[in-house]
């Protein structure tokens, strides 16, 4: 199976009954999929920030959100992380391409790229890598982690998933 | 009119529905004048009140949901008109109370104030449901009018907050009451 059919299924059978999405040249293939299969709620945004507020309501109505996105979007999200989904304990799962890592060949991706972990970590959100297919099931272990917690977590798709540098 | 006789207004007519109220002064006004389990009070990311009163309306679609933002929050957050137009949700109201002031830091003048007219952006935004608001008395015959659909109000009022108590929950019991009240 391919490695945009395999995400899928995976978030498919995880609690994650809505998709809010920002384009990534890494996440085409995801995006296409959902898309494609039409299965799962799915919502284009205009901005990370504004995923995250939709995504807070649609958890407090009883949804389970995620936010498909690239890593760069974590800059424009950071007060909301901080001011609503954590202040109020709010579970939302960020699906992130991780640009900027290794293998990058723009340079304007990778100052953001190389902040992303230490990011992360210093916004408190427990991280996921998944870099090869046999470790894509640490997005259901995300999902019930983040729910059962009530906080947001994240999970990086790094580049190497989808094959060799 | 100020900000604090429009959401009297809005709430004198509420009823089943649900209300996410924007950051700071709004949200205090609004509790001090009828709290309830199905107010959704933001005490940060200002900004998001359109997009939570969206993602509420996605997950509760029998239910109706009125959001009241401001003319700053909304300036920070244009995307949401463009999201919320064309996914058109029936069941999603937007009010902004526009008072072209930044209020709750101190009354320092929004553009709305000068050139900048957020209906127009709104229809632009795709919103086929829009509607300005002059005069207080207005407030609940229109809003008892709209019935079903996607609606954008903007509320013409002058800058100025009521002199009101702090809201007395914390936020996970703002969440809690609120999902309880919403969850059947």
């Amino acid at each position: 199976m391919n490695v945009d059919l395999l995400l899928y299924k995976t978030i498919k059978n995880s609690k994650i009954d809505l998709i809010l999405s920002l384009p990534c040249i890494m996440l085409k293939g995801l995006l296409q999929v959902i898309e494609e299969k039409n299965e799962i709620d799915h919502i284009s945004i205009t901005r990370e920030e504004e995923g995250i507020g939709i995504a807070a309501g649609a958890y407090l109505g009883g949804k389970v959100p995620a936010i498909v996105m690239q890593n760069s979007g974590l800059g424009n999200s950071v007060n909301a992380i901080k001011s609503l989904l954590q202040l109020y304990r709010i579970p939302v799962i960020f699906i992130m391409s991780h640009r900027g890592g290794e293998g990058e060949k723009i340079l304007a991706q990778i100052p953001m790229g190389k902040l992303t972990p230490d990011l992360l970590d210093l916004l408190k959100i427990e991280t996921f890598i998944v870099d090869s297919e046999r470790n894509i099931k640490h997005i259901q272990t995300a999902v019930e982690q983040s729910l059962s917690s009530g906080i947001p977590t994240g999970i990086l798709l790094k580049k190497k998933l989808w094959g060799s540098l | 009119m100020k900000r604090f006789d429009a959401i009297k207004r809005i709430t004198e007519l509420i009823d089943n529905e649900i209300l996410v109220c924007n950051i700071g002064a709004p949200s205090r006004e609004l509790f001090n004048i009828k709290d309830r389990d199905r107010n959704f009070y933001m005490l940060g990311s200002m900004g998001l009140a359109s997009s939570i009163a969206f993602g509420i309306a996605i997950a509760k679609p029998d239910r109706n949901v009125w959001c009241i933002e401001g003319d700053g929050a909304l300036l920070m957050n244009l995307g949401s008109l463009s999201t919320v137009a064309n996914n058109q949700p029936d069941n999603f109201t937007l009010i902004v109370i526009d008072n072209g002031a930044y209020g709750s830091t101190g009354n320092q003048k929004t553009y709305t104030s000068q050139k900048t007219k957020l209906e127009t952006i709104a229809e632009g935004a795709g919103f086929e449901s829009i509607t300005v608001i002059n005069n207080e008395d207005d407030i609940i015959l229109i809003l008892k009018k709209l019935g079903k659909g996607c609606h954008f109000v903007k509320i013409n009022t002058s800058p100025g907050n009521a002199q009101v108590e702090n809201i007395q929950f914390n936020p996970e019991e703002i969440k809690e009451r609120f999902m309880k009240s919403i969850s059947n």
